[in-house]
């Protein structure tokens, strides 16, 4: 029976989660404590909650539940987003539970399926979880096969479990097949959301509203028009604490695989039939599967490893220097790569995706970098400032979308120079951007998909990488770059071939 | 910091507008309306700072106007506070003595944002068809306050004559909390629903409302019952295996309980003004639903 106080029309009424639960795998870690249990903490202080809901913690720790609701009431108060309320903690405190024991542990998983059964039967959660593995990637396959071995990866009748994952989502196509495999055989591939939350940002998610909802920018988004593209992921941080898991795996699989290939499909897909997760991912498997990688990688990708030097007004160390690393190492701090699309649309546009640690300051966004004017009507001295028109869309931080054009300098003379016309989230939406968790655990919960890539799109990226990881293999050290600047001179050659520069983001 | 300009005009208010902006150093920025707020002199404070918060979330210009009619010369005063101090977006305070203060519009459409959304907003006692007003007729949200009337119900009555798509009534707003939580309570399946009945302090619009709009939703008779407040305390779905009641005694968490399941609290505060407008500025485009429930006030069944 539909329910009769819906109306589509009533659109004050948000969506909300049905009755469920969500457990928590590696519920000490720091995504646990910084993200996870903020945003559901935010989820239920904005009332999207379902009364009711449960919060599990698994863990190899010997916390009573008392002492696991102080961690989750810390981590609370401390990242959440939006103010602490006494009210809201108590009717997400009642719904939380702690259960102890590593995942080799048969009789912490029998727990387990106690615990949620008398969820089920005390706060009416419906025999509805979700399981969020915030473990190592090593570990994922023991947890599900526990799930499963326990009884607990499928519910009652008419319940639903699905697995929320994070990346690394494998480390070649080989192991991405393989993860799915282990996920697959137990969890239907409907049930399986692996968490990407460059993708539940609300500046991605955009990204679609700019291109369909406006009839300013598709009439322009192609090869007429577009002269290249630019991705920028820069952070300014090194490996740190990470250094461990940094080694062997590198900034190409670390971040160009899934976070650059994402807004790289956006960008560049085709328009959908609808938003629904089916019409979208098809879009974006359509366009990742045309991505044709250069013929010559030698000449058409870069790469780094930062080297000590002063960033922002502080000394730091170089990347083989970093407690814990291997001063051998050839993993690679940066990565830039260049991309062609082989579609109508894309022809003749190289894409550049480029990401590193330790550059000029942190920042994530997306350029279309359009064609020179075919004449201008002025003399050259008009013009010598003039650069090429673009549309800028910043990811992070700082959301927003700015456009590059030239202006006259007001004066006599007529002169041409670039100016920006700038939109700002943090303007116009101040405040009300949820996090990117948030978004993401909530559509995890009503069971909506289309901000999850799934695994067909994970194997298409690593198709696309691969073998740009089998060459970088065979020729020894990464190139070193300073600490605090935009990357090694090699990628810089590597635009100056195609006669193009960087921007400086 | 405030700039004062007393016996002024509108094209001089906007043009310290666009001097403050200039002298903060940010020439456009992203404001996404502009909120007109008709109030009194007693009312202005507490609805602008209302408003400078909730611009927190959708940053606007702000218009205060305050009519201060009488024999004197027809005069306008203004304070434009600078953006920073008062929050993103801009604020003027516009005093219209004597004569002019009949005539507010003409001071207000040279100064509201191109293009950009209007919504007018009365905290205090509002028109009784919005849209008639000569200010209303500018905005395209028309936002009423029903229990800031002397006679909230028959406030009501006379909004529903003079309804036109885009009016909405904060007393409507207030209920969105209680609404949710009811429509969530009735997304799990539900024996058929025979009665239902809100608890209410006395005088309060929003339980009106909030019974219109179950007895047309659910097709029952819906009763109403005084209770101590603060606010809507209780509501009670009878369904034919026993009833479905979500309870607030506090003004803060709720009890809900249903036939065969454990009782469960639920967060449900009184929300603030601030709360309440900013949810107002999320969507501007008319509220059919309210429409639908206001026409069903004063009607039996």
């Amino acid at each position: 029976m539909s329910n009769p106080l819906r109306d589509p029309r009533d659109r004050r009424l948000p969506r909300i989660a049905g009755p469920c639960g969500l457990v928590i795998f590696g519920v000490t870690g720091d995504l646990s404590r910084k993200k996870l249990m903020p945003a559901v903490y935010d989820l239920a202080n904005r009332g999207l909650l379902p009364p009711g809901f449960a919060l599990v913690g698994f863990a190899r720790r010997d916390w009573a539940e008392e002492d696991f609701a102080q961690i989750v009431h810390d981590s609370v108060k401390e990242h959440a987003r939006t103010p602490f309320r006494e009210e809201v903690w108590r009717q997400l405190a009642e719904g939380v539970r702690f259960v102890a024991g590593d995942f080799s542990d048969d009789e912490a998983f029998e727990n387990l399926r106690t615990t949620i059964e008398t969820l089920d039967a005390d706060r009416g959660t419906g025999g509805n979880h979700a399981f969020y593995l915030s473990v190592p990637p090593k570990f994922f396959a023991d947890v599900v096969e526990q799930l499963k071995k326990h009884g607990l990866s499928e519910g009652p009748p008419g319940a639903w479990r699905r697995v929320i994952i994070e990346k690394p989502f494998g480390h070649d196509l080989a192991s991405a097949q393989e993860l799915n495999q282990v996920v697959g055989e137990v969890f239907d591939s409907g049930s399986v959301f692996r968490i990407d939350h460059y993708l539940g940002k609300e500046t991605v998610q955009n990204i679609l509203a700019l291109r369909f909802a406006n009839t300013l920018y598709e009439p322009i988004w192609n090869t007429n028009y577009v002269d290249h593209v630019q991705i920028t992921m820069a952070e300014d941080v090194g490996v740190g604490g990470r250094a461990g898991y940094y080694d062997g795996v590198g900034a190409a699989r670390d971040v160009i695989q899934n976070h650059l290939l994402q807004l790289l499909a956006l960008t560049a897909m085709e328009e959908p039939v609808s938003f629904s997760a089916s019409d979208l991912r098809i879009e974006k498997e359509k366009v990742l599967s045309a991505v044709r990688l250069p013929k010559d990688l030698a000449a058409h990708t870069a790469r780094g490893q930062y080297a000590a030097g002063w960033q922002g007004g502080e000394q730091v160390p170089g990347f083989l220097e970093e407690e814990g690393m291997s001063p051998t190492s050839t993993t690679e701090t940066y990565a830039a790569v260049r991309l062609d699309i082989d579609t109508r649309r894309w022809a003749g546009v190289p894409f550049y995706l480029r990401t590193g640690k330790r550059l000029g300051r942190r920042v994530t966004e997306v350029a279309i970098v359009f064609k020179r004017a075919p004449h201008l009507p002025f003399e050259a001295t008009a013009t010598e400032e003039l650069g090429q028109n673009a549309l800028v869309i910043r990811v992070q931080p700082d959301e927003g979308v700015s456009l590059r054009f030239g202006s006259k300098v007001p004066g006599g003379a007529m002169e041409v120079r670039d100016v920006t016309m700038d939109f700002a989230y943090g303007e116009s939406f101040l405040e009300s951007s949820p996090e990117a968790y948030e978004r993401l655990i909530l559509d995890v919960l009503i069971g909506e998909a289309p901000l999850f890539p799934r695994h067909e799109e994970v194997e298409l990226s690593w198709r696309i990488l691969d073998p740009v990881e089998e060459f970088w293999a065979s020729q020894g050290q990464p190139e070193q770059y300073p600490s605090g600047t935009w990357g090694p001179e090699g990628a810089n050659l590597m635009l100056a071939r195609d006669g193009r520069v960087w921007r400086r983001p | 910091m405030i700039q004062d300009l007393t016996d002024t005009v509108a094209s001089k208010v906007a043009a310290a507008f666009v001097e403050a902006r200039h002298r903060a150093g940010i020439p456009a920025i992203g404001m996404v309306g502009t909120l007109v707020i008709v109030t009194e002199e007693a009312g202005h404070y507490d609805a602008l700072r209302a408003s400078q918060e909730a611009a927190r979330e959708h940053p606007a210009r702000i218009l205060v106007v305050i009519r201060r009619p009488g024999r004197g010369k027809p005069r306008l005063d203004a304070e434009v506070r600078f953006l920073g101090d008062s929050g993103p977006g801009e604020t003027g305070v516009l005093r219209l003595h004597g004569e002019l203060a009949e005539h507010a519009e003409s001071v207000l459409l040279p100064l509201l944002l191109p293009d950009a959304p209007v919504i007018v907003w009365w905290p205090g006692e509002g028109p009784d068809a919005p849209v008639e007003d000569p200010v209303g007729r500018l905005g395209q949200r028309r936002i009423t306050d029903a229990a800031a009337a002397p006679d909230p119900f028959q406030a009501l009555l006379a909004r529903r004559e003079g309804y036109h798509p885009g009016d909405t009534d904060l007393a409507w707003t207030r209920l969105t909390s209680w609404r949710t939580v009811l429509a969530a309570t009735l997304d799990l399946p539900f024996d058929p629903i025979t009665s239902a009945r809100v608890a209410c302090e006395p005088g309060s619009p929003s339980s009106t409302l909030l019974g219109v709009w179950l007895s047309r939703t659910l097709g029952v008779l819906t009763e109403h019952e005084e209770s101590e407040g603060p606010g809507i305390t209780e509501v009670r779905l009878a369904t034919t295996s026993g009833d479905i009641v979500l309870s607030r005694p506090d003004g803060r968490i709720a009890q809900l309980s249903r036939p065969g399941q454990p009782d469960r609290l639920v967060a449900l505060h009184q929300r603030d003004t601030v709360e309440i407008i900013s949810e107002e500025m999320r969507r501007l485009d008319p509220d059919d639903v309210y429409g639908d429930v206001l026409a069903g006030v004063g009607q039996a069944g």
